[in-house]
């Protein structure tokens, strides 16, 4: 109660940062192809994204895990957090295009525009998309949380607008006129702070900047959830109107934690967009937002560290399993979601707290 | 009631015109006679005279192929072997060969070949082929001359295709428009300002602007014009709202067994939408079924027998779902809303398995294929009027279902007040499992209604979940009047800000305004109030 | 007599006056006008429906009254606040049936009722003192609960939470304190120490106290609210309003 982590929390967070920190790059670099050591080229993106996905799931359990929110529209502040990333590469390409336009991207000269909209100024400096990165998701969560919250819309009903908003940004973003490329989205780019985005160099360094990013989101949702606020949030997970009649603003309690991590899966969208090349609307999809849950829902919610090691599982059970046997992937994926939602409500983290009491 | 009225005009036509003096009869034989002056004003005459039955013999002076004959009558010749083969020129009906040098060629020269282009192009409007007459039809309100009146009078007395109906009456007040003294130019105006067809609008317009018309002329097509612009907005907005209920009548269809379950077991079935995808293929089956095995004028009775059978395929799998997942889940509603969205998944890869994922086309029986104009501006489709239809007689069911029946009762029991309901003996699992197989079962049949205009797919279900949804919340929950209030708003409201924004930005608009009005409404618009409503 | 009235107005804690509360078109409060001093400890009885629990809806800002006062130490208006801004004013309520949260420790359970500043970055940053961990420890040992402290809420009795809850309200130092049948579901031995703690605490703090339990009332020894279809039947001591007529009458059946 109260320290942010036991010692040997900090040290398995340390060593484990550390191994993926160091060893991913040395895997990838040392050995020569080929051998059993060695970590393919392909792989250290794919690990970087997974860091993502984790810094994702970390902020989804935070909300629901801890507050008793389920949204079912995280991933639109993930793709908010991503585009803001893609318009600073965007800008980056610079007179690159195939169009080879000095300022405009090319899906503006072919939309015949002819000068960039008010929305994109800014974008070329790195510090400020990184900024908007965070401060977008983050303002569209308390803009939404405030009027949701305040209003008390909870359970199923705030699980059904937050689908709504995202089903809406998704429409939203389909649109050519958004300037946001449409349908196609943002994609070609060439290099992040002058470093070309498919060297082998910048993806590692991508991915080390992942799992920094994965470290603090960690330890940000620590440092809440050991807090007294964290308790205040547990309370109003179990018994919402009680915690009011003690005093706390429930309505301020849930904004916090809301912004706070919409602003957490900006920055993993953030971190995602250069690691994959592209950002499109497909990322606003509702069925992309809920499969945050069941990412959650596997390692068990409520703990963090199950977030972890559910996004973790999940994406590389989706990544095997969709080059083994892509059919058969939505069927692994529906009957996981019933499962764990049947067997085991705690999750891996909760089963295997259950063995440890069974075993002494 | 109107088709059958056009049928019976249309019999008419074609048995009485005959029985009169046929004017066409005396005009066939003089194109074998006299110099090609008088041919091509015999050419004129019978593109005036307004006479399908004319085509086949102009066609073939054209081609050549019109012949005299030794007694001064005129035939159309086919070469066939050493002779050639003779047909009546009006009539088709075969008249036996004869050596090619029995018979003489009507020869034309240029000036002719002209005058039989204008009269054929004149009697395209008769032409079997709907597009040609549709055609010919905008082609007479181009160039409006005194001589169609007639036979466009004639075109549109025949004529049962809505689209060419709408271009004949423009080609016919073009030409009222464009001859005669002024009195009867005006006189024509004043007839046209009771009708409600765009083309004659514009018409209407070409004359207020001309600049060589007379004042008064000009003075009458003003006001003409006014009269048709407000008949033309109410039409307009006549079927905006018709095409609002249609919609609103589609979201109720996939809402209200979605509102049924979520009332009385308080949870949210994510695969909601794919029991509608169940029914839409159920439909599709239904139909192969029917196409292989019965004669194909029987083929179009597949549609009553979907809506049965949907009904049943998607009532057990919403049973089996209830009994195998949803019941282990009770008073977890977001367990039950993530399990559900596990089994939307595998239920839509399922069929994607089975079926393939390209779309899947159910054809809308003859019956329900084409439409009307009650008015003009204001087209109604069949299909459409139809599922409005069936979506009333759903609702009218259901309501009877939960007022006059034992099932009903104990529906509404569970959903006031389920542990009450528990504690009376009323059977709460089994209301539960039924339920969802009423509420699955609806949503099946929103399925065949919607197989009817648009393609089946296996993500058919996604594409209207999150509007079942929304008229849900907006509607409140547990509330038929609420679903039904909710749904019909919904559609009007997209259907009225579809041409203002745009489809795409008038649902974002209507989203928007739903997830603003939720948090001033949070249980819906017709929610109980009081202790017991909350929670 | 009206020199009496505003004499009590004055060092009044809570003023009702004419509120009502309809719930399409039930009326659970009828102008209910009630008032309790400072320091008083107070029980409200009336029949199943006569508006108990609609009436500490409206004190604690559950329930907004269509018509009437609510006033708090004679300038909060009630009716205006939310619930928060309520319970920061001292006002701590106990439910009918009993809340606590059940995944916290009991400790917890008390850390978060404590008195400290609600605001969401002061929980942030909260570290509990030694004075307010003391504080806790002296309520465990009042309410007895002070072995089971590292126990998960969920794991006690109906009873242990009834006092828990109890504990929350004082840790919670409210001045006014509303509690919905404190006793149901205690032993008798459980009942009567309540009813000693509520009468220990009483004075210092005011308390209303809604209950069925005769015995229970009666061991309070405070005077005693008759409440009836939303309005206040008979007020006096617990023997005056049990040989009143009408009081006989409304829970004996008409």
């Amino acid at each position: 109660m109260g320290a942010l982590l036991t010692p040997r929390g900090w040290w398995a967070l340390i060593g484990s940062g550390l191994i993926a920190a160091v060893g991913v790059p040395l895997a990838n670099l040392l050995p020569a192809p080929g051998s059993a050591l060695h970590l393919p080229d392909y792989m250290v993106p794919l690990l970087g994204k997974y860091a993502c996905f984790a810094i994702l799931a970390l902020s989804l359990d935070l909300v629901w895990g801890y507050a008793g929110i389920l949204s079912l529209g995280h991933g639109a502040f993930f793709a908010l957090g991503g585009y803001c990333m893609g318009m600073h590469l965007m800008r980056q390409i610079g007179p690159r295009g195939v169009y080879g336009h000095p300022v405009l991207p090319d899906f503006m000269v072919f939309l015949n525009w002819k000068e960039l909209p008010w929305y994109w100024q800014g974008f070329d400096q790195f510090w400020f998309a990184a900024l908007m990165a965070m401060l977008v998701p983050g303002a569209l969560a308390l803009a939404f949380g405030y009027f949701a919250f305040r209003s008390r819309v909870t359970g199923v009903y705030l699980s059904i607008i937050t689908q709504a908003l995202t089903f809406a940004l998704l429409l939203a973003f389909f649109r050519n006129d958004m300037g946001f490329g449409g349908n196609n989205g943002l994609t070609d780019f060439k290099d992040i702070l002058g470093f070309p985005v498919q060297a082998r160099a910048t993806r590692l360094g991508l991915f080390v900047a992942s799992v920094a990013a994965l470290g603090a989101s960690f330890l940000i949702c620590r440092l809440v959830v050991a807090s007294k606020l964290g308790r205040v949030l547990l309370a109003i997970r179990d018994a919402e109107s009680r915690v009011r009649f003690l005093g706390y603003s429930v309505t301020n309690a849930k904004l916090f934690a809301f912004v706070l991590s919409a602003t957490m899966a900006g920055v993993a969208g953030a971190l995602y967009v250069p690691q994959v090349g592209i950002i499109n609307p497909s990322e606003f999809s509702p069925a992309n937002s809920i499969e945050i849950a069941i990412w959650v829902a596997v390692g068990g919610r409520g703990t963090l560290i199950g977030a972890v090691a559910g996004a973790g599982l999940v994406n590389g059970a989706k990544s095997w399993l969709t080059g083994v046997a892509p059919e058969l992937w939505l069927f692994a994926l529906g009957a996981l979601f019933v499962v764990v939602t049947l067997f085991l409500p705690r999750g891996i983290v909760g089963l295997a707290a259950r063995w440890k009491a069974r075993e002494p | 009631m109107i088709v059958m009225f056009r049928f019976l005009a249309c019999l008419w036509f074609l048995l009485a015109a005959p029985a009169f003096a046929d004017p066409l009869a005396d005009l066939i034989p003089k194109l074998g006679r006299g110099g090609f002056a008088d041919k091509a004003e015999v050419a004129a005459e019978l593109g005036a005279l307004g006479d399908g039955r004319a085509i086949a013999a102009l066609r073939a002076l054209a081609d050549g192929k019109l012949v005299t004959r030794a007694d001064g009558s005129v035939a159309i010749a086919e070469p066939a072997g050493e002779g050639v083969k003779l047909a009546h020129p009006l009539t088709g009906a075969d008249l036996g060969t004869s050596a090619a040098d029995t018979v003489e060629r009507i020869r034309i020269n240029n000036r002719l070949r002209a005058a039989i282009a204008a009269a054929l192009g004149a009697l395209q409007i008769f032409s079997p082929n709907p597009e040609e007459r549709l055609a010919a039809a905008r082609e007479a309100a181009k160039a409006p001359t005194p001589e169609l009146a007639l036979a466009l009078d004639k075109a549109l007395a025949a004529e049962t295709v809505p689209a060419v109906r709408a271009a004949l009456r423009s080609a016919q007040a073009a030409v009222q428009l464009s001859v005669g003294t002024i009195e009867q130019r005006i006189r024509a105006v004043e007839a046209l300002s009771a009708a409600t067809d765009p083309q004659v609008r514009n018409l209407l317009r070409q004359v207020a602007q001309a600049a060589e018309a007379p004042a008064e002329l000009r003075a009458a097509a003003e006001t003409a014009l006014r009269s048709i612009e407000r008949r033309l907005q109410l039409a307009g907005l006549a079927e905006i709202l018709f095409q609002g209920v249609s919609l609103g009548s589609v979201l109720l269809l996939a809402a209200i067994g979605l509102a049924i379950t979520f009332g009385v077991m308080g949870v949210i079935n994510m695969a909601h939408g794919e029991m509608i995808m169940i029914g839409a293929y159920t439909a599709f089956v239904v139909q192969e079924i029917f196409r292989a095995y019965l004669p194909p004028d029987a083929v179009d009775l597949y549609l009553p027998a979907a809506v049965p059978a949907a009904f049943l395929a998607a009532a057990l799998v919403g049973i089996a779902l209830e009994r195998g997942v949803i019941r282990f889940l009770y008073g977890r509603a977001l367990e039950t809303l993530l399990a559900t969205w596990g089994i939307s998944l595998m239920l839509q890869q399922a069929v994607r398995s089975v079926f393939g994922a390209p779309n899947k086309e159910v054809a809308n029986p003859a019956w329900m294929t084409g439409g009307f104009e009650p008015v003009g501006g204001f087209f109604v489709a069949y299909n459409r009027l139809a599922i409005v239809v069936f979506c009333f007689l759903v609702l009218g069911a259901i309501a009877l279902i939960l007022r006059r029946t034992a099932f009903g009762l104990h529906v509404r029991a569970v959903t006031q007040n389920r542990d009450m309901a528990k504690a009376m003996g009323i059977p709460v699992a089994r209301i539960d499992a039924l339920t969802f197989g009423l509420g699955s079962g609806i949503a099946g049949m929103a399925g065949v209604a919607l197989s009817q205009i648009g393609n089946v797919s296996p993500n058919l279900g996604q594409i209207y979940i999150v509007d079942s949804f929304m008229v849900v919340v907006f509607g409140g929950v547990g509330s038929l009047l609420g679903t039904l209030a909710g749904a019909m708003t919904l559609g009007v409201i997209n259907k009225l800000l579809e041409p203002v924004a745009g489809a795409v930005l008038g649902k974002i608009v209507v989203l928007a305004a739903i997830i603003v009005f939720i948090q001033r409404r949070p249980r819906g618009l017709f929610a109980p109030r009081g202790r017991a409503a909350e929670g | 007599m009206i020199d009496d009235r505003s004499g009590r107005l004055s060092d009044a804690l809570l003023y009702l006056d004419g509120v009502s509360v309809s719930f399409d078109g039930f009326k659970a409060l009828n102008a209910l006008s009630l008032i309790v001093g400072q320091g008083e400890l107070r029980t409200v009885i009336g029949p199943n429906g006569a508006g108990k629990t609609t009436m500490m809806d409206v004190i604690t800002g559950r329930t907004r009254p269509d018509a009437g006062a609510a006033l708090f130490d004679g300038r909060h208006d009630l009716t205006r606040l939310d619930e928060a801004a309520i319970a920061n004013l001292g006002i701590g309520r106990k439910f009918q049936r009993p809340t606590v949260f059940e995944n916290l420790s009991v400790f917890e359970n008390l850390e978060l009722a404590l008195k400290a500043p609600r605001g969401v970055f002061a929980g942030l940053g909260f570290r509990l003192g030694g004075g307010e961990a003391r504080r806790i420890e002296d309520i465990l040992v009042q309410v007895g609960l002070a072995e089971r402290r590292h126990q998960q809420a969920g794991a006690l009795s109906h009873g242990q939470k009834q006092w828990l809850e109890i504990g929350m309200l004082l840790v919670q130092d409210a001045r006014l304190l509303l509690l919905d049948e404190p006793v149901a579901g205690m032993t008798d031995a459980e009942t009567e120490a309540t009813a000693g703690l509520l009468r220990a605490i009483a004075g210092e703090r005011t308390v209303v106290v809604v209950e069925h339990d005769m015995e229970f009332v009666r061991g309070l020894g405070c005077p005693v609210t008759v409440l009836h279809e939303g309005s206040v039947l008979a007020e006096g001591s617990l023997d005056k309003v049990q040989a009143d007529p009408r009081v006989i009458d409304v829970y004996l059946g008409r």
